[in-house]
């Protein structure tokens, strides 16, 4: 108990420097929380994947189409329960800088498929019944404040000319791990245009979205999709939706492996920090543990002292850090463009990451001074001039 | 009067764990901050390093990259018509007409990329002089053969010369290996541009059209030339060098954003942890101040010297961080670029601007973090600081 009550004093003999070294863990708690924060977002698509969901593009690479003739043969393999499909679309929205995902997709089939975009009935029925029609995500109709019956003009790149879509649609995503930023059009629109203008693209699909009964049978089901175009025209690679998603994320590998590495950096950064000021402290009490000592206490009792006014410290940092968190993601959020990370949220796993981090850093920094201070005879302390 | 600076510069080396683990800290802010700096500028210096001055490339004005660009053969022919494009020995246009895809291929150890693809025309090389071969030979136009970039050589499996990769249901044979000074054209492969159009059966449908012109100054009269043409009103030239220059725009933005963001935060922790330093400085020396004062010394002179002593500090950890992310100058990066949906190999570029933005950050921790100690030991009264109180 005394112990106790001795190492809080102790924390805040200096309560300015406490102050300081508390606000700095925290800082470095916030960014650590941040930058896992950024990770998890990266890997979004990843998380939101279903195991029920198969990918099939072409071999070659994701820029090169599929024939619409081959639904009909994965339909009808075993296992498999339905198809959808859909085209990036890509083009211009305003000017160049601002993207977000736009897609031309099935619309009788792409939102059973895909259950979480959540969409009122009555929206998706008018959605079917216009051609040129489109359903937005809900964030992107709060950014760029689209409503029902809203024009959205695109020019197109990849499929060349002015388009115009009516929002009849906006869709919620069922949690804060879905993306909610995309744009959806109807594929049979799409495909009419270009049959007109460039007929040797017609009939064209950018990937087919496979639903299969069994989780367990998709590395079978992959292997009978892409048995069926082998050696032909357009082979294909079939994936399942995670391994797709998983593809795409580590393309950004170097940029994610830098920022795991900085994350890592910054753990050292409290370190020092939180080192210091321990160092500083047993430095400056240097005679009174010779004077602990003297009057019969041990050297461990000394160390455990400082072993807790290091904990106690961290304790506090990494209790402001965590909902410092909070507010720096979302700061970053109102900061950068909505569709760079669709999905951006802290996960609970993160504040238990930062908030280990700053305890083992707590213990770490400790570790120095308690050896000193356990080690100078007594002697040596008391004479000790600072 | 002055407080010499031998007197701040040995106070430093008094305390020199203390010392030390500020420098430290500071050190590793620098490195990150200028770390992030560099990767931004060697995304930016290679791609610039790709286009040339004098060379005009022409693609579809909304296309994001070459990949999503598309010029028909119509279009192609009245580009042609246009004056100032220059020509060659022969009589003919020096014009490149390329196709540009993408094609997955297995990096070395593990993983899919995407890289490019680039299908060109004779005068390609007279365009690009920077595009040497260094190993086998040149593909012969009429064959599916490609030559490949040294990046992309040394990054990914069965990009070697003598292997053969196979697309659009044909073999490609690798029969050289080219480098081309460290520009986006290293993580290439190049073939011949009709045998692509043919095996991709895109007809006469090319990404982009590159061409030089009679001489470099010619650019506006004509992009005038161009713009009057009322049938080439969806695509738009450019002078080579500012298109491959955008297209390093939006990956350095987001390491640029991302990175300084991160450091600009974390670099507050480094700056209390300049604050505490200073502030035990301050204390343990409280006689020695009132010493100072006494010999007749300003508040001004107390106040500059922990000052300086607090942006020495910072400009020692600045520097060893420069140091430390100088030599990430050494090893060579390659990832997605969002732009041209395809691998580019870079690498940490240092410039001038770069050192210097470093040091000046550094010094704004140290100054920020040394103010307010410094003020507090400049209005110590003398009797007390005398006293040690």
């Amino acid at each position: 108990m005394r112990i106790l009550r001795l190492t809080i004093r102790n924390a805040f003999r200096h309560r300015l420097r406490s102050v300081l070294t508390i606000a700095g863990i925290a800082i470095a708690v916030t960014a650590f929380g941040f930058l896992r924060t950024v990770v998890t977002a990266w890997y979004s698509g990843v998380e939101a994947s279903s195991a029920n969901r198969l990918i099939t593009r072409q071999a070659i690479s994701f820029i090169f189409p599929l024939p619409y003739a081959d639904k009909e043969q994965i339909a009808r393999l075993p296992n498999v329960r339905s198809v959808s499909w859909a085209n990036w679309f890509g083009g211009v929205y305003k000017d160049k800088s601002q993207f977000f995902a736009r897609m031309a997709v099935d619309g009788d089939t792409y939102f059973d498929v895909y259950p979480e975009f959540q969409i009122e009935p009555d929206q998706l029925a008018q959605f079917k019944r216009e051609r040129n029609a489109c359903i937005v995500g809900a964030d992107l109709a709060q950014q760029y404040g689209f409503k029902l019956g809203d024009i959205i003009p695109l020019d197109g790149d990849i499929y060349p000319g002015h388009w115009e879509f009516v929002v009849r649609g906006i869709y919620r995503p069922r949690d804060k791990t879905i993306d909610g930023t995309q744009m959806l059009f109807h594929w049979d629109y799409l495909n009419e245009r270009i049959r007109q203008e460039s007929p040797g693209r017609a009939d064209e699909v950018g990937w087919y979205i496979v639903k299969i009964d069994d989780p367990a049978r998709s590395a079978e089901v992959s292997d009978h999709i892409d048995a069926l175009f082998a050696n032909s025209r357009a082979e294909t690679k079939t994936e399942t939706e995670r391994a797709f998603q998983q593809g795409f994320a580590q393309s950004g590998n170097v940029i994610i492996g830098g920022i795991n590495f900085i994350s890592f950096v910054i753990v050292g950064i409290i370190m020092l920090v939180l080192g210091n000021t321990m160092i500083m402290s047993a430095r400056e009490r240097t005679r009174e543990y010779a004077v602990f000592k003297t009057l019969g206490f041990s050297a461990k009792y000394i160390a455990t002292m400082i072993f807790g006014e290091s904990l106690v410290l961290s304790i506090f940092g990494a209790a402001f850090g965590v909902p410092l968190t909070i507010g720096l993601v979302k700061m970053f959020e109102q900061f950068v463009p909505k569709a760079w990370f669709p999905v951006f949220y802290v996960e609970p796993v993160t504040y238990v990451l930062a908030a280990t981090a700053a305890l083992l850093v707590g213990v770490a920094a400790a570790l120095f001074p308690m050896q000193r201070a356990m080690r100078t005879p007594i002697v040596e302390g008391l004479r000790f001039i600072g | 009067m002055k407080i010499p600076l031998k007197y701040i510069a040995r106070n430093l080396v008094t305390r020199k764990l203390t010392t030390g683990i500020t420098v430290a800290g500071v050190a590793l802010v620098v490195f990150v901050f200028s770390a992030v700096l560099m990767l931004a500028h060697g995304v930016h210096q290679t791609l610039v390093a790709t286009g040339g001055t004098d060379n005009v490339i022409i693609t579809r004005k909304s296309s994001n990259g070459e990949i999503s660009s598309i010029i028909d053969g119509d279009t192609q022919s009245i580009i042609l018509t246009l004056p100032y494009i220059a020509k060659g020995a022969n009589g003919q246009p020096i014009v490149s007409r390329e196709p540009v895809v993408v094609i997955n291929l297995n990096k070395i150890g593990d993983g899919v990329s995407n890289v490019t693809v680039r299908g060109v025309s004779e005068p390609a090389f007279a365009l690009r002089p920077q595009v040497r071969l260094v190993e086998g030979r040149m593909f012969a136009f009429g064959s599916r053969e490609l030559i490949v970039g040294q990046a992309i050589e040394s990054r990914f499996a069965g990009a070697q010369i003598g292997d053969v990769v196979k697309f659009a249901g044909d073999q490609w044979k690798i029969v050289g290996k080219f480098e081309a000074g460290k520009s986006a054209f290293d993580s290439e492969l190049w073939g011949d541009a009709l045998q692509l159009l043919n095996a991709f059966n895109r007809g006469n449908s090319i990404s982009s059209m590159t061409l030089k012109l009679e001489r470099p100054e010619a650019f506006e009269s004509f992009q005038r030339a161009f713009e009057a043409e009322q049938r080439l009103n969806q695509f738009e030239p450019k002078v080579e060098r500012k298109y491959f220059e955008e297209q390093s725009e939006f990956l350095s933005l987001f390491i640029s954003v991302l990175g300084i963001f991160v450091t600009v935060i974390f670099s507050a922790g480094a700056t209390i942890g300049a604050t505490i330093t200073m502030y035990a400085a301050v204390a343990n020396r409280t006689v020695e101040i009132g010493t100072l004062r006494a010999l007749g010394f300003r508040r001004r002179s107390v106040l500059t010297a922990f000052l300086l002593e607090s942006c020495l500090l910072a400009l020692v950890g600045g520097t060893l961080g420069l140091v430390l992310s100088s030599l990430l100058q050494f090893f060579r990066v390659s990832t997605l670029n969002f732009q041209s949906f395809a691998e580019l190999e870079f690498s940490f570029a240092l410039s001038p601007q770069v050192i210097l933005s470093s040091l000046l950050f550094a010094l704004a921790m140290g100054i920020i973090g040394g103010f307010i100690p410094a003020v507090h030991a400049a209005r110590l009264k003398i009797v007390n600081a005398l006293r040690g109180a």
